[in-house]
């Protein structure tokens, strides 16, 4: 079938073209001396380089933002209760005639809680990314990669709630304490929260382990298992560190499923079962009453979780930059 | 078998390790299948139309969840339409306009940072920088969930972009295409996955998302309309199932809507999935 | 017969690695240039330098005297868009966009302001069939451009780079990718496109060089160590390492 409007000459020989060509030539530099010329067209580049620029700059601009945000709202609380009280300071009773704000248990309460939720967590989801990574076949291995993409969307709420009306009776019943919203429950529910993190990363780690290196060991007599904790293993730890350290910082930012389950008490973290406060926890639980001083010493305990999470993020950098060596 | 030729303490460690492997993975999958079922079980039978379609009432003292679906659709809804174009071109920058290195790894390790700062964070932030200006309302944590989600967008579509051909580039240049065209009409259309899985991501982040909405945008749940609706405060799914569960002790209703949002997660997991896979095929052909 | 570009003691340097050493050479109008030599001489950032293409790489530094038309390419009032237009260009692999054959012969004339569509029409069809395809496709240029065969695909390219009218047309290696048929194919295109277009090509094939070219030039380390006839260079070299290498005894 002939589409007419291609042709708008009919097909001649290549004579005919030939002479055509000239005249055609003519008639197409002229439609681009007549085309709108480019003077403009170069202002409009430049602009549309400014606008990309600024966009990009966007994510700069937000941390910068955030930063100082933080510093400057943070900072006052600080300096009128005396950075040692503040950090250092075993009690917080923000609502007592004579307020307190020493805010160590919820310092000591995040790191007791993170440490715990790797104790548990990363064992576990270590050893589930070894066998994804080296041994699971590749349907089990893509079904089970689902369902840690599963684990890893369900809302932090949903956790909590679960972890309230499951985990917290548990605990009480088990260890036969008077309430089971306690730091081991917050525990368990972190360590939870954080396996999808772990699993994930130090399975594309392994993924990523050169196969030469495996052959060379097997061929060598180690068993296939020996082989993955003794070679695999080590090759990938940069990228299972960051694994670990990614996990550190979804555990110690988590504020919503550990206020369902901690019990929210500002107590020091003597025993696992004691109700506890973490440092995000303690941002969420007063900010919707306070004002005055209690609420700039929350935003001082928000910049005190902040600089955790830097460090956390300059660890994680670290770990990534080497694995990528 | 080879087993025969290996010392005892070779085989307890293989026999040992095996079996932590298998524990572990059979932990994980069942903690996942349990979670699943339960809060299922225990949700759907609380489902009603009427749940569905009404909101609470304290004449009658009955819970209607229908503010807090309408306000996340709003909210995932007004996010995407600020972040996805702030997201992508931020990516489009980062990889075809930027020619300075410094600037260019400044901008990745700022947006690293930001995906890795804790909701509550930004709840506050948020509060500060919006709610204080504009008031508890739906724009307020739509504007914090922007800034949450910006490091995801840009790092999906930046993803994307890369694997659009050098030489597609190099052709439209060697026709004496200026730069915004060659991004326009060549590059834009190659990263056209990495913006869709990028924005099904960020709907499954924002469903989910409650601490940095608590101050931002608040508990109330009237109906209201988009976008004027978006000046007033209103509580997401996520939101009203923790007010619900923790202050109210309304668990069947937490549980409704933690069934609903269980199954919205499954349904964006598997979306993502499918358009991944899509694009796959196709970049292959 | 006069020359179209002419260039004066050019350097380059990627960052600190001097890749092209005072190249000195004018090309002369509708005639075929060959660049030979072996990989890795220069020959293609040479050919990259005449359309600025260069300037898409990071810390490229070019030194010299290049002039298109005895106009400084380099100079502050050259639109480089426009001189892209002009010197077009044809890669290594084919590169078709991932839309229709029609919008890939479209592409230049519109991204240079063609909007008409009878216009459109015009200049596709006759750089399709100046490209030898038109015959081809005429029946499916609504269809994508990647479902092409690769010989095919090349010559579209060859349609799309003549569809903006440039005078001069780089090659950069066009036959490398593609097997004998389509080679052949080519270069009687090459051929038959010199009446109308000044063309460069770089080819790593001597006997390509002396089928198609009617001057060669002879790179080896970043130098271009003897330009001259096609028949005079590969019937009396005058430089030994020009003679060693067309003899095969290196590259």
């Amino acid at each position: 079938m002939k589409k007419q409007e291609y042709h708008p000459f009919e097909d001649n020989a290549g004579e005919f073209q030939d002479k055509l060509f000239e005249t055609r030539i003519e008639a197409v530099n002229l439609a681009y001396k007549k085309a709108p010329k480019s003077e403009w067209a170069k202002y409009a580049e430049r602009m549309i380089h400014i606008i990309f620029l600024l966009l990009g700059l966007i994510t700069v601009g937000c941390v910068l933002l955030i930063t100082v945000y933080l510093v400057i709202s943070g900072i006052p609380a600080i300096r009128e209760i005396g950075p040692v009280d503040f950090l250092f300071g075993r009690e917080w009773a923000s609502t007592a005639a004579e307020p307190r704000y020493g805010i160590l248990p919820f310092i000591l309460t995040s790191i007791y809680g993170t440490a715990g939720a790797i104790v548990i967590g990363v064992p576990v989801g270590f050893m589930t990314a070894v066998y994804l990574s080296k041994l699971a076949s590749p349907k089990v291995k893509s079904v089970m990669q689902s369902a840690v993409s599963l684990l890893a969307g369900i809302p932090s709420v949903v956790y909590g709630l679960v972890g309230m009306l499951v985990l917290v009776p548990g605990i009480r019943k088990v260890f036969n304490v008077p309430d089971g919203a306690s730091l081991l429950a917050a525990i368990i529910v972190l360590a939870i929260m954080i396996l999808p993190s772990i699993i994930k990363m130090s399975v594309t780690a392994l993924d990523a382990v050169p196969k030469e290196y495996e052959d060379a060991s097997l061929a060598l007599g180690a068993t296939p298992i020996e082989t993955y904790f003794k070679v695999s293993v080590p090759a990938a730890k940069s990228g299972i560190a960051a694994a670990v350290v990614l996990g550190v910082g979804r555990a110690i930012g988590e504020a919503m499923a550990v206020m369902m389950v901690a019990g929210n008490v500002p107590n020091m973290p003597d025993s696992l079962f004691q109700s506890v406060r973490f440092l995000t926890t303690a941002v969420s639980s007063e900010m919707a009453y306070s004002s005055g001083l209690q609420q700039q010493a929350l935003f001082s305990i928000a910049l005190v979780l902040f600089l955790f999470i830097m460090l956390i993020n300059a660890m994680l950098n670290f770990f990534l930059k080497q694995e990528k060596e | 078998m080879q087993n025969q030729f290996l010392s005892e303490k070779r085989k307890g460690y293989e026999v040992l390790m095996k079996a932590l492997m298998l524990l572990s993975v059979g932990l994980t999958a069942g903690l996942v299948l349990f979670l699943l079922v339960y809060v299922l079980m225990k949700g759907i039978p609380n489902i009603t139309w009427e749940l569905l379609s009404t909101k609470p009432s304290y004449l009658t003292e009955k819970i209607g969840i229908l503010p807090d679906i309408l306000n996340t659709v709003y909210i995932v809804l007004a996010a995407l339409l600020i972040v996805l174009p702030l997201g992508v071109g931020a990516a489009i920058y980062l990889t075809e306009y930027a020619s300075n290195r410094k600037v260019v790894s400044i901008i990745e390790y700022a947006a690293e940072t930001l995906s890795g700062i804790p909701s509550i964070i930004y709840g506050l932030v948020g509060m500060l920088l919006f709610s204080n200006s504009m008031g508890t309302c739906l724009l307020a944590g739509a504007l914090t969930l922007v800034i949450m989600n910006l490091p995801t967008i840009m790092r999906t579509t930046q993803e994307s972009l890369k694997t659009v051909p050098q030489s597609y580039r190099e052709g439209a240049f060697g026709l004496g295409a200026g730069k915004w065209r060659v991004v326009r009409t060549v590059v834009l259309p190659g990263c056209v996955d990495g913006v869709i899985t990028g924005a099904i991501l960020s709907v499954g982040r924002i469903l989910g998302e409650s601490a940095a909405l608590l101050f931002t945008a608040g508990f109330a749940h009237t109906v209201l309309t988009f976008p004027l609706g978006m000046k007033s405060p209103g509580a997401t799914l996520t939101v009203a199932l923790y007010f619900y569960a923790k202050e109210q002790g309304e668990f069947g209703v937490a549980f409704a809507i933690a069934a609903i949002l269980m199954v919205l997660t499954v349904l964006i997991n598997f979306a993502a999935a499918l358009v991944q896979r899509y694009f796959a095929k196709r970049r292959s052909l | 017969m006069s020359n179209i570009i002419t260039v004066k003691d050019m350097c380059l340097w990627y960052g600190d690695h001097k890749a092209l050493n005072n190249v000195n050479i004018d090309i002369p109008e509708k005639s075929i240039t060959a660049f030979i030599g072996p990989s890795g001489c220069g020959k293609s950032t040479f050919l990259k330098t005449l359309n600025r293409m260069n300037d898409l790489i990071p810390g490229v530094k070019i030194t010299g005297d290049i002039r298109y038309e005895a106009k400084d390419i380099f100079g502050r009032d050259v639109d480089v868009n426009n001189l892209r237009k002009e010197i077009g260009m044809v890669f290594q692999k084919p590169n078709p966009f991932p839309m229709s054959i029609y919008d890939n012969v479209a592409y230049g004339p519109r991204t240079h302001g063609i909007t008409n569509k009878v216009q459109l029409d015009e200049i596709v069809e006759q750089a399709l069939r100046d490209a030898a395809i038109w015959d081809e496709v005429k029946d499916r240029l609504k269809k994508n451009a990647l479902g092409m065969s690769g010989g095919q695909q090349q010559r579209l390219c060859i349609a799309r780079a003549l569809a903006v009218q440039p005078k001069i047309l780089l090659m950069d290696e066009p036959t490398s990718a593609l097997d004998p048929i389509s080679t052949s194919r080519i270069e009687e295109l090459v051929m038959e496109l010199k009446e109308k277009y000044t063309i460069v090509i770089v080819t790593h094939n001597m006997q390509q060089a002396v089928r198609v070219s009617d001057y060669t030039a002879f790179f080896l380390l970043g130098e271009l160590v003897e330009f001259g006839k096609t028949d005079d260079i590969f019937s009396q070299p005058k430089d030994k390492r020009t003679e060693d290498y067309i003899t095969g005894r290196f590259g």
